[in-house]
């Protein structure tokens, strides 16, 4: 680095004014002066309000006007907050939101706007050069702080006594423990859980939100039925539900199934599951084999299912396999049967696990 | 007002501000003994220019996030207890739903200016992670990461990262069903780990998905952890700023030792504060005629209920385009499932970038053997191979963005769903390769241009016959200002083979070290236009001279011809 | 009659033959055209008979001479049998103007009705006739001026679990594979909505009046009419949720803040000094 050979040279932090003193510009370093040397700062020039008084009032006046316009503004909204009343609505949308909005938004804006408007019209905006200082310290402190740091350690004896040491970094080491063991009640462990539903044998299939059971005469061919098991319906013998709160929401997003009937002619079934439909009507499960989104984008002739969230599309009368997106599992299936009633029951649970893969989803349990 | 007088007329003490604030500065001082850092600070230098303040949009909004999520707390409550709902919004009364969502209404409808505060709230956030990203990329397009400044860029890259997070806390604690469908997505994510993922998830979500507890953890992540660490990351960024001072244009006057521009007290304390002020009420402005986020329309939240149209906030739309385009490589060994189709594009993917954008600084150093510290910023064009890694990496991030939206572009301009994945997902890897090349070529023909300017002038515009009957254009040399304003960038470092051998023909043990090193700053530099020497600029000046037109000299406030080959002046 | 023959080489005589011509024409037409069907003449057998003539005009190039469809050799076909279809499906896709279909593509979108209100009523007996379908629905299930809170919120459930998958949370519709999509629900008459459920036209599914009832049709109806109402809190962005607000984000955000720090940054109007 070239070194400046210009005189005043400032103490770190104070700032210089221009003036003729340093006029002469320092040398170029960025590299050696070439190929054209750093001509200095450019003279200032005046801006029209510093030359002009009448400009400087209308400049004064601006700024007092948008101070002034803000708190006409902020008294805006404290009248609107109070006489305007929630439900009130201006060509569609809420006007106690617009209001507060416009008013609170415009004050605020115009404090900021009167402020800049006052740095730059008003203010002295002579550019002012302040020195750098090198990011590092002096050698002399790097050498006296190695130095102090040095005589720290040494007098704590931690580099003489190797048994304190290691002993020490041993005990602080596995304080990490306690850390990570405390955290095993975050949860409970999975254990079977996700291999299993509500779904039970015999347990009929009805319509979600109506609690509706089905009977296959019910269905039409095209049709999708968005279906639960008859559980979530019933009650116990104090009237309460059985499944509710979370509990119920933890069934259901593994429970929710779909319903569909598809001409005979057109399915294709999966190894083994030949039998788990009735009469075309068959049923599925909702919850997407990829990161578990609910599926009910229906196709009713082309009988893909797509999934919303990244549209993973599913077969179903194909045994419910992938076939465009990321999902990989085909969606699991629910055997189907009709009871003494005939309305649609489930014979079993499902017989692979429902949702989002897993690292243990491929393991056969019970 | 005409230049303020020298502080030679009147002594402090005896002017009124002084003789006021005597008393308040004696009683603080003999206490805090601030005097000394005000002093040092409060004239401290900025320098002037648009760029620099993208970052104050981030820094600004995260006030106006503090002050509004102080406001919310006050009626959000973190539960996940299902009530029924019995607020004034009609069509959800009578149904049960988390307390959470229930409160969330509440605020809405029921608690005057509360629907406005959500929504700035919401607004600050996507512009506070918006602005991150473009002041991130005005650091990286100039160089503003190079030393001493590395470990301010390691901590915003920390900034970038948590906010993301934060960020998506934040809109899930509504626990409504666009946001609670993202926490399904979560879940998923979460069980795509190997070996541990349904382990992890169940400690989580404390339980099968979705429990009772994932709100009330999120909400504590969201106003107590993650702002916490935020908060002391900004201050470090900070002072780390104001102990390095700003980064400046190479200009006039200009030098990688000093600092030009306005005083803090009282221009930058004008503007800054100012500025302030405009972005919390361009947010409320925003939000007083921009809906966002409209809960109650999504109802909620119910794991056999989804909306058409599911996507995070627009911060996290990348990693939704990720997971949509990636193939469904599934595979299993023995007893354990690897579910790559959501591991790599979910987890994989954001900690690739964040390390990438975080070692960038340190592999440019290696690559480019530069060493020296740096307060002077490079315009983009001259740095051709880190603005060509830059765009790439934005063409990456910005074709998995599209892909997160793909349904919404399927549906607004009538294509296939389909063919805009397939797109996407040859896009991602051929287009950051496309973009690389073509942008480093712009800007090496822009150095070009450069050099070109500084030794033949700029064109007027005014066509000159010679005598012999040739038309050629006219140039007039830059401005000394403007002339030394280009040509101030490093020059092109020398190329030198590396070095395998010494002079004895003894191997060199870094040898292969040394010759990658050598490969890679030949990569970054073999093609850039280095800045003209002296000899070059004399040799120009010396043609100019030869000319017939334009004169010899120009004054240094030339500023162009007129229509008729006048030189304008005033 | 000497006037014509005097004056057969008039310059204006072709344009006077040509107008007398349109206007020959013109009153035919309409003399000899379809009449509209008067709401209570003839009853059924004449709306039967003005269906069909419509039907042969307008609809059988696709559909076949008697509605049963005209397949193609691949199985797929021009356009489906209408045996069994109901008057309700008639209904819809005429009454929202998606028959006839004025070209292909993925799917037939609904465009301004080709027939009037009584031609479409006259195809919907004539297509009723042939075999049993779904039938037009009550007025009793597509009123929903007066809907209780109790069927207001359940309707919101049935919505959000049946439709919002494919059609959105506001009805703003979704993206279907290959081109096709399910369309917005805004401006759907309380009737075409019903009709549409019932008959499920094209891709989307059949929602039966057994599994859901036209009561749970009407709540259904009621919460999407109720919902499109619903105040905001400012422009929407069409329903279409995080993605057009990350839009907005960057271009009003952003941009916007960028104006102003570019303003802020600005050096200003200076006074140039005079050369001396």
């Amino acid at each position: 680095m070239s070194s400046e050979s210009h005189d005043a040279q400032p103490s770190d932090g104070v700032a210089q004014p221009t003036g003729d003193e340093v006029a002469r510009p320092p040398r170029n370093d960025i590299e050696p002066a070439e190929p054209i040397e750093n001509p200095g700062l450019p003279e200032h020039l005046p801006r029209p309000t510093d030359v002009d008084p009448k400009l400087e009032k209308r400049a004064e006046r601006q700024v007092a006007g948008m101070f002034t316009a803000a708190i006409i503004l902020t008294i805006g909204f404290c009248v609107a907050y109070f006489t305007i009343p929630k439900d009130a609505v201006i060509f569609g949308w809420f006007s106690l939101n617009l209001a507060l909005g416009l008013t609170l938004g415009g004050a605020l804006f115009l404090i900021g706007i009167g402020a800049i408007q006052w740095a730059k019209k008003l203010m002295k905006d002579h550019e002012i050069i302040e020195m750098r200082h090198p990011a590092r310290s002096s050698d002399d402190d790097r050498e006296a702080a190695l130095g102090v740091l040095d005589e720290g350690v040494a007098e704590s004896g931690f580099g003489r006594r190797p048994l304190i040491r290691r002993s020490l970094i041993g005990a602080v080491a596995i304080l990490g423990l306690p850390a990570i063991v405390m955290l095993r009640d975050l949860g409970p462990l999975p254990g079977n859980k996700l291999f299993h539903t509500v779904w039970r044998k015999g347990m009929r299939v009805v319509n979600d939100v109506s609690g509706i059971p089905l009977r296959p005469s019910d269905i039409e061919v095209g049709q999708l039925v968005n279906a639960q098991p008859a559980v979530f319906f019933e009650t116990d013998s104090h009237g309460h539900a059985v499944f509710h709160g979370t509990e119920l929401l933890q069934a259901k997003a593994k429970a929710s199934v779909i319903a569909v009937r598809i001409r005979p002619d057109d399915i294709k079934p999966r190894k083994g599951q030949a039998n788990w439909d009735v009469d075309g009507i068959m049923v599925y499960s909702k919850i997407c084999t990829h990161v578990g989104c609910p599926i009910s984008l229906w196709e009713q002739q082309t009988h893909h299912l797509l999934c919303p969230c990244h549209q993973t599309t599913y077969d179903l009368a194909d045994g419910g396999k992938v076939i465009f997106g990321p999902g990989k599992r085909p969606l699991p299936q629910l055997p189907l049967a009709v009871d003494s009633d005939g309305y649609l029951i489930a014979t079993s649970d499902f017989h692979e696990p429902v949702g989002p893969s897993f690292p243990e989803v491929n393991q056969h349990r019970d | 007002m005409t230049d303020t007088a020298s502080t030679t007329a009147t002594p402090l003490k005896d002017t009124g501000f002084g003789k006021k604030s005597a008393g308040p500065v004696e009683w603080l001082d003999d206490r805090l003994g601030l005097a000394g850092a005000v002093r040092k600070n409060i004239r401290k230098v900025f320098p002037d220019h648009w760029s620099f303040l993208l970052g104050e949009i981030a820094l600004w909004s995260f006030v106006v996030l503090l002050l509004t999520g102080t406001f919310l707390t006050f009626w959000y409550q973190p539960s996940m207890a299902e009530v029924p709902y019995t607020g004034s919004y009609e069509p959800l009364r009578g149904l049960e739903m988390s307390q959470a969502y229930a409160s969330t209404l509440n605020i809405s409808f029921d608690i005057r200016g509360g629907l406005l505060v959500r929504q700035i709230h919401h607004w600050s956030a996507a512009l506070f992670m918006a602005a991150i990203i473009a002041h991130m990329l005005r650091v990286f397009f100039t160089g503003g990461y190079r030393k001493p400044r590395e470990v301010n860029w390691l901590i915003g890259i920390g900034l970038f990262a948590l906010g993301l997070i934060e960020g998506f806390a934040g809109y899930s604690l509504p626990d409504d069903l666009l946001s609670g469908t993202g926490l399904r997505f979560v879940d998923g994510l979460i069980r795509s780990i190997p070996i541990v993922g349904s382990y992890l998830e169940f400690f989580v979500f404390g339980g099968e998905f979705p429990g009772e507890l994932i709100i009330a953890r999120l909400y504590m992540a969201h106003i107590f952890l993650l702002p916490g660490i935020l908060l002391g990351l900004i201050a470090a960024h900070m002072l780390l700023l104001v102990y390095h001072k700003h980064t400046q244009w190479p200009g006039p006057g200009r030098t990688e030792k000093n600092v030009v521009g306005f005083p803090m007290l009282p221009v930058y304390a004008a503007k800054a504060g100012g500025f302030f002020f405009v972005v919390f009420g361009f947010t409320a402005l925003m939000a007083a005629v921009l809906q966002i986020n409209p809960i109650w329309t999504y109802g909620p939240y119910n794991p056999s209920e989804v909306t058409a149209g599911s996507q995070p906030d627009w911060y996290m739309g990348w990693v939704e385009g990720a997971v949509r385009i990636m193939p469904n490589w599934e595979f299993t060994i023995g007893p354990e499932t690897f579910s790559l189709n959501v591991f790599i594009p979910a987890v994989l993917l954001m900690g690739l970038l964040f390390t990438v954008l975080a070692i960038w600084p340190f592999f440019e150093t290696w690559a480019t053997g530069d060493k020296e510290e740096h307060h002077l910023l490079q315009r983009p064009r001259n740095a051709p191979t880190r603005t060509a890694f830059g765009v790439a990496g934005m063409t990456f991030y910005g074709i998995c963005w599209i892909a997160g939206g793909n349904d919404i572009i399927a549906l607004k301009f009538n294509l296939d769903i389909f063919t805009i994945t397939w797109i996407c997902r040859i896009g991602v890897f051929v287009g950051p390769v496309i973009a690389f090349i073509v942008t480093r070529r712009i800007c090496i023909s822009l150095q070009r241009k450069d050099k070109d300017t500084l030794l033949h002038g700029y064109e007027t515009g005014v066509i000159v016959r010679s005598p012999e009957g040739s038309y050629a254009e006219a140039h007039a040399p830059l401005p000394v200002d403007a002339a030394y304003a280009l040509s101030a960038r490093p020059r092109v470092p020398e190329l030198t083979a590396p070095e395998t051998e010494d002079a004895d023909g003894v191997r060199n043990p870094q040898g292969r070290k040394a010759r990658l090193q050598a490969w890679a700053k030949r990569f970054f530099f073999s093609h850039d236009i280095d800045k003209p020497t002296q000899a070059e600029v004399d040799e120009a000046e010396h043609h100019f001279h030869g000319d017939v037109y334009p004169p010899d000299n120009f004054p240094d406030d030339f500023t162009g011809v007129s229509e008729t080959g006048v030189p304008k002046h005033h | 009659m000497r006037f014509l023959s005097t004056h057969r080489r008039h310059p204006l005589a072709g344009y006077a033959v040509l107008l007398f011509g349109l206007l020959l024409a013109g009153a035919l037409y309409y003399a000899f055209a379809p009449g509209k069907a008067e709401a209570d003449t003839a009853g059924d057998t004449a709306k039967i008979d003005e269906g069909r003539q419509l039907f042969l005009v307008g609809c059988a190039s696709c559909h076949g001479m008697n509605a049963e469809g005209i397949m193609t050799k691949r199985g797929g076909n021009y356009g489906p049998s209408l045996i069994g279809v109901g008057a309700a499906a008639v209904d819809f896709q005429v009454g929202t103007g998606r028959m006839p279909l004025a070209q292909t593509a993925p799917q037939a979108p609904n465009k301004p009705p080709v027939y009037d209100e009584d031609e479409t009523e006259a195809l919907a007996a004539y297509i009723a006739s042939l075999a049993p379908g779904p039938a037009i629905p009550d007025e009793e299930y597509t009123d929903v001026s007066e809907i209780s809170q109790e069927d207001l919120t359940r309707g919101g459930e049935f919505f959000r679990t049946n439709c919002t998958a494919c059609h959105n949370s506001v009805g703003a519709g979704g993206a279907l594979p290959s081109g096709r999509y399910a369309p917005p629900l805004r401006n759907v008459s309380a009737r075409h909505i019903y009709e549409a459920m019932q008959t499920g036209p094209q891709q989307m599914p059949v929602f039966s009046d057994d599994v859901v009832t036209p009561e749970d049709k009407r709540a259904i109806i009621a919460y999407i009419k109720n919902v499109q109402a619903q105040p905001q809190g400012g422009f929407g962005g069409g329903g279409l949720g995080p993605v057009v607000d990350g839009m907005f984000a960057w271009i009003i955000g952003i941009g916007g803040l960028v104006a102003v720090s570019v303003w802020l940054a600005a050096h200003g109007a200076r006074v140039k000094k005079k050369r001396s």
